[in-house]
């Protein structure tokens, strides 16, 4: 039974989750009917074995490097650190990768193995259209067959990766259950899996799920934070006093925190969407509003009623709007490692414009919710302390959601 | 003990169990009518599921069932107070709980174990709770009497199987196709296969669902299986006439003694 009460270790420098069975803590786990084992375990088992293989290894980071185009750079933001007059601001540069976000490190990794296991068929879930696309273009490379899950209010929303998906190939399938989102995405996309498992890979796009995905997606994205470091100890000689990111799932904050979480000095913040705002009921504020629960195979915290039905989220931006997270995100903030602090819509919105005018860099809006965070963090800090903020995915996708916001009805995306 | 005794009494009468599956409160306010005529039709015993807003083990048949039971707004609460009604005039048939593990954590399992037990619950099927993860909840259930109803599926290795029915009472619940609720139709040959495996493995009873949609498929289950299990043509069926009042609970009666008879019939060959 999960109560309320915090975990009983707090973070003392020592971290070595999850456990074998997939445990953060009390959270993660694998909340799975028995029709869905066999195949969870068959992954368990090869993902384990690849991860500690050095061939995998080299093939991993030839992609990385070749198809992705990684290192991604690290952008000192110089007006905009000028403009707030405090911390340094540095951007990770993912945006820069192939497809345009950082889901393609984890897709990457995942039809890797995918390949070794000798699957023919690729389904995915997708929120705001860029794990799709990720999905998509991997299964492009391989010749697989793609099959995309996406709530049919993102697809609206999201046309433009929507046609990019269908491009590379891949078969949309709009869902129309429950809030049509990204939560009744990963559901279809769990049902698709069940029926078939012997010739599908179900590549899931972020840190959620049942074990082993929240560690698996983690590993495959830690990449941003192990460069991260380097990069800044190459320009700055030593690590940064802040790292932020936003949390939908939370991949890219976990893929940035996770080579960090042993050095107590460098504080975490992960940036939910407050939507119109914490204190209505449109957000997706899972951390500061939510309670652990079980949902997707994972106990974790969650948008819950007092009767235990999940509760509709929202948020501007498809990739946020989601009522459960990430199990190590919840963990991160039970043993108080981590901050999940929120940015509303307009906050968002804002902060989009601002990094397009002052650095030229036209973030997601996903993004946009740790910008906003930056923004206000950056001038509680000395000159001479650094911020590193995940610039997860750039904002083409979101210009017609943007552009509409603005009352230009007639443009079309 | 109502679940033992139901089983024993099969036995004895060298007959099969026929449990159907319906979703509390799906149509709104028939669900007490519903499980009398299951029984006045020839159910032996009724799983019993309650709403959830993500039920990602269920094809549209049953997911669209709980779409519609959480919008009336039939809580866990509500399904208690269900059983209790129903016990007022049937104290014997057999009633499973069977849903997801959500809104029993959020509940709390303790308040969950007594109000089921306190209502006239028999057994409990948490569809997401592996038997890894089931040790508070089995123990409480355990305290109270009630069984643990645990899922068996085509991939399941021998080594889960043998896990599973360490922790397994009442019935084994061997789910005959891969995939959700309401999948396709099922391979007889097969399904008897592998219930004569799982037996080597316990002495609990193995009643096999998925698939089921008429007499003919529960007659053909039946032959090797303790008990025949359906539930998506129920719920179907329940969601084509749910305007017609008492009418839906005279379709789905039919539906029942259509499988009743079918099983029986070829029992007494």
């Amino acid at each position: 039974m999960v109560d309320q009460k915090k975990s009983d270790v707090l973070f003392t420098g020592h971290y070595d989750q999850p456990d074998l069975m997939g445990h953060f803590g009390r959270f993660g786990g694998r909340f799975v009917a028995e029709t869905l084992m066999g195949a969870l375990e068959d992954l368990d088992n090869t993902w384990r074995e690849l991860w500690q293989d050095k061939a995998f290894q080299a093939d991993f980071d030839r992609d990385l490097a070749d198809f992705v185009g990684r290192p991604s750079p690290l952008y000192l933001a110089e007006r905009w650190t000028n403009e707030r007059g405090g911390a340094k601001i540095y951007l990770k540069r993912e945006d820069l990768n192939h497809t345009g976000a950082h889901k393609i490190n984890h897709a990457v990794g995942q039809a890797l193995l995918a390949k070794h296991m000798g699957k023919t068929r690729i389904i995915a879930e997708t929120g705001a259209g860029q794990h799709g696309v990720a999905s998509a273009t991997v299964a492009a490379r391989l010749g697989l067959e793609c099959v995309v899950y996406m709530g049919a209010k993102d697809v609206k929303r999201q046309a433009l990766n929507v046609y990019r998906m269908k491009l590379l190939g891949a078969t949309v399938i709009p869902v129309e259950t429950g809030s049509q989102t990204l939560k009744d995405a990963i559901n279809e996309a769990l049902r698709d899996w069940v029926a078939r498992p012997e010739d599908t890979f179900y590549l899931l796009g972020t840190v959620c799920g049942p074990s082993p995905y929240p560690e698996m997606v983690r590993n495959l994205q830690s990449i941003i934070g192990r460069e991260a470091r380097q990069q800044i100890m190459a320009k700055e000689g030593k690590l940064p006093d802040a790292l932020v990111a936003c949390v939908g799932g939370g991949s890219n904050a976990m893929g940035l925190f996770h080579e960090f979480i042993k050095d107590t000095s460098v504080k975490l913040y992960g940036v939910e969407a407050g939507g119109h705002g914490v204190h209505t009921d449109k957000h997706a504020a899972r951390m500061s509003s939510g309670r652990p629960g079980v949902l997707q195979g994972a106990r974790t915290y969650l948008m819950t009623d007092e009767h235990g039905q999940i509760t509709e989220s929202h948020s501007v931006s498809a990739g946020l709007d989601y009522p459960g997270v990430g199990p190590e995100h919840s963990y991160l903030k039970d043993i108080g490692r981590a901050e999940y602090p929120t940015a509303t819509d307009d906050e968002a919105l804002d902060a989009f414009r601002k990094l397009t005018r002052l650095e030229g860099i036209m973030p997601a809006l996903e993004t946009a919710h740790a910008l906003a965070y930056v923004d206000k963090l950056a001038p509680t800090m000395d000159k001479d302390q650094i911020i590193i903020c995940n610039l997860s995915g750039r904002g083409d996708k979101d210009i017609h959601t943007v552009a509409e916001i603005d009352g230009l009805d007639g443009f079309e995306g | 003990m109502r679940l033992k005794n139901c089983f024993e009494q099969l036995q004895a009468s060298n007959r099969k169990a026929l449990i159907p599956y319906v979703l509390a409160g799906d149509p709104p306010g028939q669900t007490i009518n519903v499980m009398h005529q299951l029984v006045a039709s020839g159910a032996d015993m009724i799983e019993l599921g309650f709403p959830f807003s993500d039920p990602v083990a269920d094809g549209p048949v049953i997911a669209h069932a709980h779409e519609r039971a959480v919008s009336q707004g039939v809580t866990l609460t509500d399904v208690f107070a269900m059983v209790s009604e129903f016990r007022q005039t049937d104290n014997v048939t057999p009633i499973i709980l069977m849903g997801y593990l959500n809104p029993v954590e959020i509940m709390g399992n303790e308040r969950f174990v007594e109000m089921a037990a306190d209502a006239g619950v028999d057994g409990v099927l948490m569809v997401d709770l592996p038997p890894e993860a089931a040790g508070e909840l089995h123990g409480m259930l355990q305290e109270r009497g009630l069984d643990m109803i645990k899922l068996i599926t085509p991939t399941t290795s021998d080594e889960r199987i043998k896990k599973i029915c360490s922790v397994a009472s009442g019935y084994l619940y061997y789910v005959s196709l891969k995939g959700v609720t309401g999948a396709a139709t099922l391979d007889t040959v097969e399904v008897a296969e592998r219930v004569n495996h799982i037996r080597q493995f316990t002495d609990v009873p193995v009643c096999v669902g998925f698939g089921i949609r008429d007499g003919e498929s529960a007659a053909a289950i039946s032959r090797t299986a303790d008990g025949v299990i359906a539930g998506s043509v129920l719920v179907s069926e329940l969601a084509k006439f749910a305007t017609e009042g008492q009418a839906v609970v005279e379709r789905v009666g039919e539906k029942m003694t259509e499988m009743r008879s079918a099983m029986d019939s070829l029992q007494d060959k």
